[in-house]
């Protein structure tokens, strides 16, 4: 996991002290290490408001409903600060993978935005408080771990945090950001949001709602994925069995129910086709 | 300095094929007979265990290296020789097959690492593969199998004219490439690592199906600027197809058949590959442009982003062919670029 890779990254410390010594050498180095330090103070800092947001409001509300709106603006505002860390590795002043960086802060950023922030209806759910509590203390232990180990002193009292904690917090998170999407789907279903239906000018068409459904999917661990395929396929099957074998039925309920799972069905089993098929090769181009 | 001085003489016999016999080191005695001419001894470790896999003796000094190939793959039955990599140092760079054995770094028992390459399949089948499978999904979008659109469009066709010829470019632009991949292409390496066709018929065979489904849909929609578009991007197109195959065939004449060598590409008589003068990767760039004449036929979201796609990694490749090519040529004309004229 790139959070285990995160100590090795952050022992730029090291580098750190040779750097004051021989400033002309790698002048770079210790400018770019002053920089992710304060970069982390403030993503600490940052977190720490909303956590402190979150707890005056329950404080004030005296309910766990509606917290989200307390803390709106800084977390938009610090969660969307986490794509600079995509910046970071590009450049190289963080020694992580730019695409595994970039896929997690994407997908904390596309659920702040494209769904809480898009989809007002879910704002009042539990679920969004979930994932904000869960989010909250891990970015806290994780901004002060790496703001630590940059200053070269790590308390083990963080690092025993940050690997421990993560049993419950990760599971918490994923659950609210499930639920969450679970929550916005009825309503991006009716309102057609963010969707582009055929005809149109430039041939194209996207169903948000299809998309957010496969979201969902991807995250479920590979292995059950690869049943959950393997069952899709089956029902395909089954379905076209049954189709060939018995009239279809001319009401135009029963015809719109089945073009709608017709379509979620093959779009379904393609996406797990071409996510089961990464798993089989390394993203590499191709050698001449 | 003796060994250096055979290895000198050695490396120009070898220069010409098959010469007669070496003559007889002075110090070192022939280990098994009196014959004149000093055996090998080959030993082949794993690269990563440093375990001893194999001991050869008996090697001829002229053997190749594909020859111990196959003397290995005969010990080893499921490393056959397309999947074997063969190297002097354990991280060092893969030996060629023609490398001749005594012209190696090598005293008279030669240490070689091994190391697995995993499953190969050969260039060709996968080329087939991948070029295959377009060709068929388009043409059973374009013929409305069932089950892909509403039912009652089912083997129905299109009453554009467009959609007709848009299906002829395609069916058209990858029965060349297979055509020319049994009959045009000369391969530098036989195979290629067998995830690799997961990977490209991924890629192949999900755009041109996700293309397909919305020019072949019954809800399509014909290019704004009507048959002016049409003919434009149509003429674009088969410019860029002659030229890509004019590229290919080029390319095929700079190598004589059965060898690997490698020579800097320059315009023949035919207009089309003067584009050489421009660019070092022409094949690239025409097969940018037909795409971009698709696009514009069919004005169609889906293809567009293909083009882009295809694009960025053909960057990619003419990119590291041309640095190759200035790397391994100190004449290399200064002017070109690699894929677009003056720009990338």
């Amino acid at each position: 996991r790139a959070d285990m890779a995160a100590p090795a990254a952050k022992g730029t410390s090291r580098t750190a002290q040779n750097d004051v010594a021989s400033i002309k050498k790698k002048g770079p180095g210790a400018l770019a290490t002053a920089y992710l330090v304060i970069y982390n103070v403030v993503m600490t800092a940052g977190w720490l408001v909303i956590a402190i947001g979150l707890v005056r409001a329950y404080l004030s509300k005296g309910s766990y409903h509606g917290l989200y709106y307390s803390i709106e603006r800084p977390l938009k505002f610090f969660q969307t600060g986490a794509l600079l860390e995509i910046l970071h590795c590009a450049v190289g002043i963080v020694p992580s993978s730019v695409v595994l960086t970039g896929f997690q802060v994407m997908s904390r950023v596309f659920l702040t935005w494209a769904v809480t922030h898009s989809v007002r209806e879910v704002q009042n759910e539990d679920s969004v408080l979930l994932f904000v509590v869960a989010w909250t203390v891990t970015e806290i232990i994780r901004y002060s771990f790496y703001t630590f180990s940059l200053l070269n002193h790590l308390p083990y009292l963080i690092k025993w945090a940050r690997y421990t904690l993560f049993i419950v917090l990760y599971p918490m998170g994923v659950t609210g950001e499930l639920l969450t999407i679970y929550a916005a789907l009825p309503y991006v279903q009716k309102t057609g949001l963010y969707s582009v239906t055929l005809p149109n000018k430039y041939n194209f068409s996207f169903d948000y709602y299809t998309f957010l459904i496969l979201v969902m999917v991807s995250y479920i661990p590979r292995k059950y994925r690869l049943l959950l395929l393997l069952l899709l396929l089956l029902l395909l099957l089954s379905k076209i069995r049954v189709l060939r074998s018995e009239q279809i039925s001319d009401t135009q309920i029963n015809h719109r129910m089945l073009i709608h799972f017709w379509g979620i069905l093959w779009i379904m089993v393609c996406f797990m086709f071409v996510l089961e098929m990464q798993t089989l090769c390394s993203i590499v181009t191709i050698q001449l | 300095m003796d060994i250096n001085l055979v290895a000198l003489e050695a490396k120009q016999a070898g220069k010409k094929a098959n010469g007669p016999k070496r003559p007889v080191k002075p110090t070192k005695p022939a280990k098994k007979t009196k014959k004149a001419v000093v055996f090998f001894e080959v030993e082949i470790l794993c690269a990563k265990t440093k375990d001893k896999l194999c001991f050869l003796d008996k090697v001829d000094p002229n053997a190749t290296i594909g020859e111990i190939k196959a003397m290995f793959h005969k010990s080893h039955p499921q490393w056959y020789p397309a999947r074997q990599s063969i190297r002097l140092d354990p991280k060092g760079k893969s030996l060629k097959d023609e490398d001749i054995l005594q012209n190696l770094p090598v005293g008279t028992t030669a240490t070689l690492y091994f190391r697995d390459l995993g499953a190969q399949i050969s260039w060709v089948t996968v080329f087939l593969t991948e070029y295959g499978g377009p060709l068929l999904l388009y043409l059973m979008f374009y013929f409305r199998v069932p089950f892909i659109y509403n039912t009652k469009y089912d083997f129905t066709t299109s009453k554009h004219w467009v959609v007709h010829l848009a299906c002829m470019c395609h069916s058209f632009h990858y029965v060349k490439r297979l055509l020319e991949t049994l009959f045009v292409h000369r391969f530098s390496h036989g195979t290629m690592p067998l995830r690799n066709i997961f990977k490209n018929c991924t890629y192949y065979w999900g755009f041109s199906a996700w293309m397909a489904y919305y020019i072949n849909h019954p809800l399509y929609t014909p290019p704004a600027y009507g048959e002016q578009q049409v003919q434009l991007a149509l003429i674009i197109f088969l410019f860029c197809q002659i030229g890509n195959f004019s590229i290919h065939i080029a390319l095929r004449n700079l190598r004589p058949p059965g060898s690997k060598t490698r020579k800097i590409p320059y315009p023949t008589k035919n207009p089309f590959t003067w584009l050489f003068l421009l660019v070092s990767c022409p094949n690239y760039t025409y097969e940018v442009g037909s795409w971009v004449g698709f696009t514009v036929m069919t004005q169609c979201l889906p293809v567009a982003f293909f083009t882009l796609v295809g694009f960025i990694q053909m960057m990619i490749w003419a990119k590291g062919k041309h640095r190759s090519y200035l790397k391994e040529f100190r004449d290399y004309p200064r002017l070109r670029s690699p894929i677009l004229p003056f720009m990338l």
